[in-house]
């Protein structure tokens, strides 16, 4: 470790006032402790993650007795068994890729549309389009539970696939998102295509929108994330078994309201096969979705 | 406001003639985002206003003929009512208000902490230790509480390491005690003092007011910390970047060792991003929902009801529509005046350094992550 550290160009070195090796020395120390700190606390995140595997492959009275070994002492799938083969598990995994998949078309379009005209177009009445729009973001979501479900049912939409969907398909994050992308995109691109008689439309879809192919992944990426992670809209919005979503699936099971009692290697079996797609969806794009925030930040 | 409309003259140059046409296409490009957080977002709200002032019992729609106007008795049967509604949404503050007060500071800076180490120049495998400790950020909220009811189970995880160290875990979602509470047998009070049981606030008594959270409710606290320092480690690596180190380097030859050059030099310039990760912070810690609803559904003894739970189960569980509606009011009402009270205090002693800022565009004070 000391070898790989000491190959890094220590640009402050030469021009310090401290005598140059032992500056390197101190910082050479700070960085070993820092790698310590380090190890250890990326121990503490992830282990957790890793009890969860092995415990799946647990038997019960084995999870029960070794709650901290990352080995089961005999390896069992029955949790992944009966959670596939003896449960509605999977159709609630078929609801839940239903509605994150119509979601996050919904969200990318409807979002980009809005985004580019708050951007680009200059129309009456944006400023105050723009500023409702913020506006809503800072309405917390717990408080309109009742709310959102008071208005489902008065729209008849109670208890099925558009009550669940729909109400997710525009938001207002996604809108500022987008909004402040077009914005970092030079305008001058968009008039050379308007000078060639390009019409709005025309000059968004096919010279806007290829340049905000990043932007649309994180948008893409947070809406795929929100409405597969997403709770409690389900919980207000649906009440038949046949439009339970993983999330609510698994939290009825976990509160016991499925009359499961304490079986931990199936809980946590469907537990982990949960967080397989946003684990995936994370390691394939994980540069983009940590650079977003920066990105998005820096203007 | 003024940065976040700051930009709306940038294409306001064109000619007159195509305003209409402009008008018609703005128009029709917002519009289904227009409809659909009206119909979905703004219509509730009025919605529910309505229905924290009637007495509508669930049954048809809320503007039918049946349901009475009854003013602000809902209001007052959770403010002031004596009852168990008073003592019930009482007790949810507390527990709440307990979450908050350690969750936000510790969250804010163990997420600051693991910004400073991972951004650290010379370290190799950044990218390792970012994915690390932002993994847990991007799983559900379900699955991790799952995870943390078997990790804080009598027999799970947590208990078994501190066996290890030779001490008996308590079964954490099972114990209603606050750790105030313990702290104070363990030093020999064992009943309150006559006047904090008598003396009550919101149909608690004071001693229960102090109890701190319960044991459950830290684990629920420890989660938090677990599962958003990820989130504002990124925001918090983001500024940094947008530091550029020159002035760090500046300090450097002039001497200043590590924690001095962060106290005085990259500290006071992060601090549009400290007020973003704590409004956002405390904006999402009264939040709490998903994991009561999965893991204690309040209990053990109420020590994990949250406003926002309370107001769920009163309306869908008890169907008192009124109640629920009222008390999601009152937790709208709690989250703007604390966002507000730290806005003025951060503001009021931004006022001096902001002139001493290097970047000349400091990162807005708003974050990307919907929650």
């Amino acid at each position: 470790m000391a070898t790989l550290i000491s190959d890094t160009p220590d640009t402050t070195a030469p021009a310090s006032p401290v005598p140059g090796k032992s500056r390197r020395q101190r910082q050479g120390k700070f960085i070993w402790l820092a790698y310590v700190v380090l190890i250890s606390l990326a121990m503490v995140y992830i282990f957790p993650f890793l009890i969860n595997l092995a415990t799946s492959f647990k038997t019960e009275p084995d999870a029960a007795s070794d709650p901290l070994s990352l080995f089961p002492a005999t390896w069992s799938t029955l949790a992944y068994e009966k959670l596939f083969l003896n449960s509605d598990f999977p159709l609630w995994f078929g609801n839940s890729v239903v509605v994150t998949v119509l979601v996050t078309c919904g969200r990318v379009f409807f979002d980009l549309l809005a985004g580019y005209a708050l951007a680009r177009v200059p129309f009456r009445g944006r400023s105050v389009i723009f500023a409702g729009v913020v506006a809503v973001m800072a309405v917390p979501g717990v408080v309109l539970l009742i709310p959102k479900f008071l208005v489902i049912n008065q729209l008849g939409l109670y208890d099925s696939y558009a009550g669940m969907i729909i109400p997710l398909m525009a938001d207002a994050a996604g809108v500022f998102i987008m909004k402040n992308f077009f914005e970092s995109i030079p305008a001058s691109v968009e008039e050379q295509a308007r000078i060639d008689g390009a019409g709005t439309f025309r000059t968004f879809w096919s010279v806007v929108l290829p340049m905000c192919m990043p932007a649309v992944m994180t948008i893409v990426i947070l809406s795929f994330q929100g409405s597969w992670n997403e709770l409690s809209h389900f919980i207000v919005a649906a009440q038949s078994p046949e439009l339970t979503t993983l999330t609510k699936g698994v939290a009825q099971l976990s509160s016991g309201q499925l009359s499961a009692g304490t079986q931990y290697p199936l809980k946590l079996a469907a537990a982990a096969i949960m967080t397989v797609p946003v684990a995936i969806v994370f390691f394939i794009f994980q540069k983009k979705i940590m650079n977003s925030t920066a990105g998005a930040l820096k203007e | 406001m003024n940065t976040l409309t700051r930009s709306t003259h940038s294409s306001g140059t064109r000619g007159s003639g195509t305003r209409g046409n402009h008008n018609a296409t703005g128009w029709l490009f917002t519009a289904p985002v227009l409809i659909i957080l009206g119909l979905f977002l703004v219509l509730p709200v009025i919605m529910a206003a309505w229905v924290s002032i009637s007495d509508w019992t669930g049954r048809g729609s809320p503007f039918a003929a049946g349901t009475q106007f009854v003013g602000a008795k809902n209001f007052e049967a959770v403010i002031s009512g004596g009852g168990l509604a008073e003592r019930d949404f009482g007790t949810a503050l507390r527990n709440n208000l307990y979450y908050v007060v350690l969750v936000v500071p510790l969250q804010t800076i163990a997420s600051l902490f693991l910004a400073v180490l991972v951004n650290s120049r010379v370290l190799k495998g950044k990218g390792f230790f970012r994915t690390a400790f932002y993994f847990p950020s991007v799983t559900s909220s379900v699955a991790i509480t799952v995870l943390w009811l078997f990790l804080f189970s009598a027999t799970g995880a947590v208990n078994k390491f501190l066996s290890l160290l030779g001490i008996t875990g308590p079964n954490w979602f099972q114990e209603p005690a606050g750790i105030m509470h313990l702290l104070a047998q363990s030093v020999g009070i064992d009943s309150p003092p006559p006047a904090m049981e008598s003396g009550t606030f919101l149909g608690v008594s004071w001693w229960d007011w102090l109890s701190g959270p319960s044991v459950a409710m830290s684990a629920f606290i420890l989660m938090a910390i677990f599962t958003t320092s990820g989130t504002f480690m990124l925001l918090f690596i983001a500024a940094l970047q947008n530091l550029q180190g020159e002035l760090e380097e500046a300090a450097m030859l002039d001497g200043a060792g590590v924690w001095q050059r962060f106290w005085y030099v990259t500290l006071p310039m992060l601090r549009p991003t400290l007020f973003t990760v704590i409004t956002l912070g405390l904006i999402g810690s009264w939040q709490v929902f998903d994991q009561i609803y999965t893991g204690t559904e309040g209990g053990p003894a109420k020590t994990t009801v949250t406003p926002a739970y309370l107001s769920f189960s009163t309306a869908f569980n008890n169907q008192q529509w009124g109640q629920g509606a009222a008390i999601a009011f009152l937790l709208f009402a709690i989250i703007i005046v604390f966002t507000v009270i730290q806005r003025v205090l951060l503001r009021e002693s931004d006022s001096v350094p902001r002139r001493k800022r290097m970047n000349p565009k400091p990162s807005r004070g708003r974050s990307l992550w919907p929650r």
